[in-house]
């Protein structure tokens, strides 16, 4: 992966500069700023309708800012010449609702896009296929199609359909939101693990004992902006704006 | 395999007066097998024809050009909206009168015959219902699933193919094994322009032999045959095309 001309590692892989994002005559991101260093893990948490997944999305592309910067490796996301097969290689983003390809078997949609999108060859796509599933802890669901796996199951498949591209940034939009209680717990651990190899993430979640122990940094979004940002400890246990705290008060 | 019938045949003529000459004349034989076997493949590429049509129409469809979109709903309304047989004749008379003739070494014949003619002709007319039929399959297609692929790096052109595009299909087999039959038996309008099908050639055996009713019974027989092939081909398409799981 070639990162844009002048990016060096020890600048932010994902940079945020002062992004506006609106719906129509709705104003949804009021100026957001946000760095991630190569290896970081941030969390976004904040309540619902704040903002968090178009802010996530504008960092692949899928959402278009209005104005400001999204920058990874140096590059801007939201230029009209990117390469945008360039971008969307670089980051992977796993959605709350899987989103599995249902004509496909589960090895099959982990193979797909290395398969099509990069040309790759397809003995080394499968052996990294076979050897991601084994890390997600479904080798013997190779075959199955989605459908026939349960919630956690299917989302972990995503989680090696997007690591199969080799991206060098991991977005997580509330993938544990749609999940049953007991299959949260093996979703998160893989993206612990992810996390512990030294991905650079980028999660939205609802799980604040995970947002907790897992993350460098988090940010509370409220209304389109960033309340509030910090390490994990003092986040939670000293919030300094009173909407950070009684946001926490709900929900821990 | 005709003489094996033939003596039967034969009989059943002389006894009852129920005279199936095809079933024991052997030029009769041939001109039924003939027949069959010209709209056999008349169907097949009017089929063909009308579903790449129809993949194209519902591919426009989803296009950003506007004109493109409009061009397409242009077509669907003519096309639906109008009898076939009008079509068949529109194309046949109105656009084989100004189509170039090619030289055969000595005499000209049309560049497009009348074959040709039939397949175009009813080949767009079902392509019509095609588009609409694919792209309410394609409306099925949850944006989601879409999204994931764009966001693994899938090109516009390979979304649609590998993912839109078979989801789609799957939904939309049902209404689309309907077309393909209502298509094959339109097929028989092609005898208006004299394509030697078997509506055709069937009538050219009557009109030698005085035996229309019988002809009528072989000509039923036929197309509940076809037609229940096709759909028991479309039955096993659906079960090899079902995910396991999927649609619970
Ligand atoms: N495509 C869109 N068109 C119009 N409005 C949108 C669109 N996407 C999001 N919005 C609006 O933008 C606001 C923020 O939505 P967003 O999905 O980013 O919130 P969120 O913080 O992710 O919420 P949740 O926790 O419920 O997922 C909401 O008011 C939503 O209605
Ligand atoms: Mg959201």
């Amino acid at each position: 992966m070639t990162p844009s001309e002048g990016w060096t590692p020890d600048q932010p892989i994902v940079a945020i500069r002062d992004l506006h994002k609106s719906f129509g005559h709705v104003e949804v991101l009021k100026g957001i700023d946000i760095e991630v260093m190569k290896g970081e893990v941030i969390c976004i948490i904040g309540p619902s309708g704040s903002g968090k997944s178009t802010l996530i999305r504008t960092i692949n592309g899928l959402t278009p800012a209005t104005t400001g910067s999204v920058t990874v490796e140096g590059q801007e996301v939201h230029d009209d010449n990117l390469d945008k097969l360039a971008l969307r290689r670089k980051v992977g983003i796993v959605f709350q609702q899987y989103n599995l390809f249902p004509h496909r078997t589960v090895l099959q949609n982990v193979m797909m896009a290395p398969l099509l999108v990069l040309k790759e060859n397809k003995r080394e796509v499968e052996e990294r296929a076979r050897s991601l599933l084994a890390k997600v802890q479904l080798h013997d669901k190779e075959d199955a199609y989605p459908a026939e796996l349960s919630g956690g199951q299917q989302q972990r498949v995503a989680i090696a359909r997007s690591l199969c591209m080799r991206p060098d940034v991991m977005l997580f939009d509330e993938v544990t939101a749609a999940l049953d209680p007991e299959t949260v717990k093996e979703v998160l651990v893989t993206i612990k693990q992810l996390a512990a190899d030294g991905m650079t993430c980028v999660l939205v979640t609802h799980e604040m004992g995970f947002a907790r122990e897992v993350s460098d940094r988090v940010y509370f979004t409220d209304a389109g902006r960033i309340v509030e940002s910090g390490p994990p400890a003092q986040l939670f246990e000293q919030p300094q704006d009173p909407r950070t705290r009684e946001f926490l008060s709900k929900v821990l | 395999m005709l003489d094996l019938i033939a003596p039967f045949f034969e009989r059943l003529y002389e006894t009852t007066g129920l005279n199936f000459s095809p079933f024991y004349d052997s030029y009769d034989w041939g001109r039924l097998l003939e027949g069959m076997w010209v709209s056999v493949k008349l169907i097949s590429a009017i089929i063909a024809l009308s579903l790449v049509i129809g993949v194209l129409g519902a591919a426009a469809q989803t296009s950003k050009l506007r004109p493109l979109r409009w061009i397409v709903a242009a077509y669907i309304e003519i096309f639906r909206n109008t009898p076939p047989i009008v079509q068949l004749l529109f194309f046949y008379f109105g656009l084989g009168a100004i189509t170039p003739q090619v030289d055969m070494g000595g005499w000209y014949e049309p560049m497009i015959g009348s074959f040709g003619w039939a397949v175009i002709a009813i080949g767009i007319f079902g392509g019509s219902y095609n588009v609409e039929i694919f792209r309410s399959g394609v409306e099925a297609v949850p944006h989601t699933t879409v999204e994931a692929a764009e966001s693994l790096g899938f090109s516009n052109l390979k979304i649609f193919i590998y993912v839109t595009l078979p989801l789609a299909f799957r939904v939309c087999l049902p209404a689309l094994t309907n077309n393909i039959i209502s298509l094959a038996k339109t097929s028989s309008l092609a005898y208006v322009i004299a394509v030697p099908e078997i509506t055709y050639s069937l009538s050219g055996i009557w009109s030698d032999n005085v035996n229309v009713p019988e002809m009528m019974v072989l000509l039923f027989v036929y197309y509940i045959l076809l037609v229940a092939v096709i759909a028991r081909a479309m039955t096993l398409l659906e079960r090899k095309l079902a995910l396991p799981g999927y649609g619970r």
